[in-house]
């Protein structure tokens, strides 16, 4: 069990940047996803946390202890890689003993023939084999111990990477998106399984992964990588409904947040695709801001009218309980997307005219520049509400 | 299978009722022959390629092993299996079968031995790796017969560079290709010095392919020194292609013959006959072509066992699929 600060790490390949200083605090026992578009940098910060790659900068500490140029084994960490990394000629046993025979046997015990001759060799590896086939019981290949890696299905590959992470019980687990290789529908049991470890573990887990759905699922909090930055850390919910930033909106959410430029007529009145929205924000009349609208805030409105968007049907998208109606707006390129509920909106066709409405307290504001421009009641919502909840 | 009985139902009715050449038929029974018997043509050649080439002259081999005509020789009689009977009664063959095992014994451990290493040396490098991988791989390229030449320079008694080297360290100096202890061990090392190359490009190869993602696996899971790192991950992923660099090295050790013939004839006395040595002088030198035929066979015998070995034991414990 350990807490795992990471302290301004930079990190360049040749001349190009990866990490830009970096720093990120890690409670103890807590299930963290780094959440990135690939060749954001996040695994390769997961390298450095495991002592894989070297840092250019910056410090990592593990359990309170500074870690930097201490050698993987000795970080107390234990890692599942995302091609799982097993060894191909070793029973799965073996795979899962590996670890423990590294730290428990000498160099002398672990040789082929001779090693069993030593004292002690025997009764080490008989506590090993014992270990090994609880740990293998508990994610269910105990029945799989003697197959070779090769003869396993990409799930039971995936839990013996696992067994051989905690078999010797380290006080952090790294993953570097373990379950990308795997089908739809055993990605989604076996992250059920990964949630279920970590409850039962109640160690630090840190997981990497370019998948938004894992990272809600999974994460106490979510840290969002764009770029080699840290965009913002924070538990799911708020990523997605109180993101800090314009990009950390576009990456998060699927069909992805609508952006609409619009400038700010008067107090409490913004201009945007023809029509006028009753927002309060803290700008000067006459700022160009950006207006972030998830597809769901929006609903279906009777007619025109203050704080409603008007604009033709291009298309219509079925999923079942809802519907994702594309709509043109006047003066805007991309489309603007509705999640409207499929009983509400029943006969919507492509080239008909939509008035759709957008709940004002759940418009996102950026300036152009991409920063959060937030409003009283966000700011209400944010701090002070926690603090009248916690006072009782 | 389902084509040829497809094409003959089709075609036997309308043969039979027409009584007519095979030009008469329906266009779309001829279509039907032209699908069935596509493969039989489209094989042919590389068949016929096989047949002339290589399986008519095994099989003449192995019949003029039971002859005992001799190259030029008008006649020749039966003699059954007496080839085989004399050859393994000859001292001089008999010397021959073991000089090749030994030759076989040192070549094969000490290419794969070098060619790993200098492979993991290679591949453990940064700079001039190209340059290094061509200097090794260079003897390879070259002909021995030639480059035997160098070696015998270097080998000489007196001017020879390896004897001024081991005199000034105070090693005892030898005439190594006149010597029967030295003859065959030096004949190795050039075995060795030739194939090295080629094993250690194979080596490179395989090294190539074993996943970055294993070595931080075994980082992570404690197997962190260069020999842990060796023993749990570099030398298993290699098996498969040791075990190619086994049989093909053991095999062109087998088929040692130029640097015999050119450093040693076979001497002193039969000290360095080997297989194919041996072969060469029995078929052209002394015309027995009858009874080389046989040596031939079993030359034969002892590489189809070699391959044999390869696909059916050891492919299965190499390979982890």
């Amino acid at each position: 069990m350990a807490s795992v600060l990471i302290e301004s790490i930079t990190k360049a390949y040749g001349l190009t940047p990866v990490l830009r200083s970096v720093s990120l605090s890690i409670a103890d026992g807590e299930f963290l996803t780094l959440l990135g578009p690939s060749g954001c940098g996040k695994s390769t910060l997961l390298r450095i946390l495991a002592g894989l790659e070297v840092q250019d900068a910056g410090s990592v500490s593990i359990g309170e202890r500074v870690v930097d140029g201490v050698r993987p084994k000795r970080r107390d960490i234990a890692m599942v890689f995302q091609s799982y990394a097993l060894y191909p000629h070793m029973s799965v046993a073996s795979n899962i003993a590996l670890p423990l025979r590294m730290r428990r046997l000498s160099a002398l015990q672990r040789l082929p023939l001779l090693g069993r001759l030593l004292p002690r060799t025997t009764q080490i590896a008989a506590d090993i084999g014992v270990e090994v086939s609880r740990t293998a019981k508990s994610l269910g290949i105990g029945q799989l111990l003697s197959r070779k890696p090769g003869q396993l299905s990409g799930g039971q590959r995936q839990r013996v990477a696992v067994g051989r992470a905690m078999v010797r019980h380290p006080a952090v687990f790294l993953m570097d998106e373990p379950l990308s290789n795997l089908d739809a529908k055993l990605r989604v049991q076996l992250r059920a399984e990964i949630k279920e470890l970590h409850q039962r573990l109640g160690v630090t887990f840190i997981y990497v992964t370019h998948d938004q759905a894992e990272a809600m699922t999974l994460s106490d909090r979510v840290a969002v990588m764009l770029d080699g930055e840290l965009l913002q850390v924070a538990p799911p919910q708020s990523i997605y409904s109180d993101p800090d930033n314009r990009r950390v909106a576009e990456f998060i959410g699927s069909p992805k947040i609508n952006l609409l430029d619009g400038v700010m007529r008067e107090r409490g009145l913004i201009d945007v695709a023809g029509s006028t929205l009753p927002i309060e924000a803290d700008a000067l009349a006459g700022t160009p801001l950006s207006l972030g609208i998830r597809p769901e805030a929006l609903y279906l409105a009777e007619h025109a009218g203050q704080g409603v968007l008007t604009g033709s049907v291009r298309m219509v998208e079925h999923m079942g309980s809802d519907l994702f109606v594309h709509l043109d707006l006047a003066g805007i390129d991309q489309p603007l997307i509705a999640r409207l509920l499929a009983e509400r909106a029943p006969h919507i066709a492509p080239g008909q005219t939509l008035h759709v409405g957008a709940r004002p307290d759940r418009i996102l504001l950026f300036t152009r520049d991409g920063r959060r421009l937030r409003r009283e009641a966000d700011a209400v919502r944010r701090y002070v509400a926690p603090l009248r909840e916690a006072a009782g | 299978m389902s084509e040829p009985r497809a094409f003959s139902t089709a075609c036997h009715r309308s043969l039979t009722r027409r009584g007519a050449s095979f030009l008469a038929v329906s266009p779309a029974c001829r279509q039907a022959f032209v699908v069935a018997f596509a493969g039989y043509g489209l094989a042919g050649p590389a068949v016929f390629f096989l047949l002339v080439l290589f399986l008519l002259p095994v099989v003449g081999v192995f019949f003029i092993a039971l002859t005992d005509w001799q190259l030029g020789a008008g006649s020749f009689s039966f003699v059954f299996l007496a080839n085989y009977r004399e050859a393994f009664a000859d001292p001089t063959f008999r010397a021959s079968l073991a000089n090749t095992a030994v030759y076989v014994l040192i070549v094969v451990p000490g290419t794969l031995f070098g060619g790993l290493t200098v492979a993991l040396l290679i591949e453990s490098g940064k700079s001039c790796r190209s340059f290094y991988r061509a200097i090794h791989f260079l003897p390879f390229m070259a002909t021995v017969t030639a480059m035997a030449i160098v070696w015998e320079a270097l080998l000489h008694p007196t001017i020879g560079l390896v004897n001024q080297i081991f005199a000034a360290v105070g090693l005892s100096t030898a005439n190594w290709l006149r010597n029967e202890n030295t003859v065959v061990p030096v004949l190795g090392t050039i075995g060795i010095w030739q194939n090295l190359g080629y094993a250690m490009v194979l080596f490179l190869a395989g090294l190539k392919s074993i996943p970055r993602d294993l070595y931080d696996a075994a980082d992570v899971d404690g197997a962190d020194l260069w020999i842990d790192r060796l023993r749990t991950v570099t030398l298993p992923l290699l098996g498969p292609v040791s075990m190619f660099v086994v049989i093909v090295v053991a095999l062109r050790a087998l088929e040692c013959f130029d640097a015999v013939k050119v450093l040693t004839q076979g001497g002193p006395g039969n000290a360095s006959e080997v297989l194919l040595y041996t072969l060469y002088r029995e078929s052209f030198e002394y015309l027995r072509t009858g009874y080389g035929a046989a040596l031939a066979v079993i030359f034969l015998a002892m590489v189809g066992i070699l391959t044999l070995i390869n696909a059916l034991v050891m492919d299965r414990k190499v390979h982890y699929q």
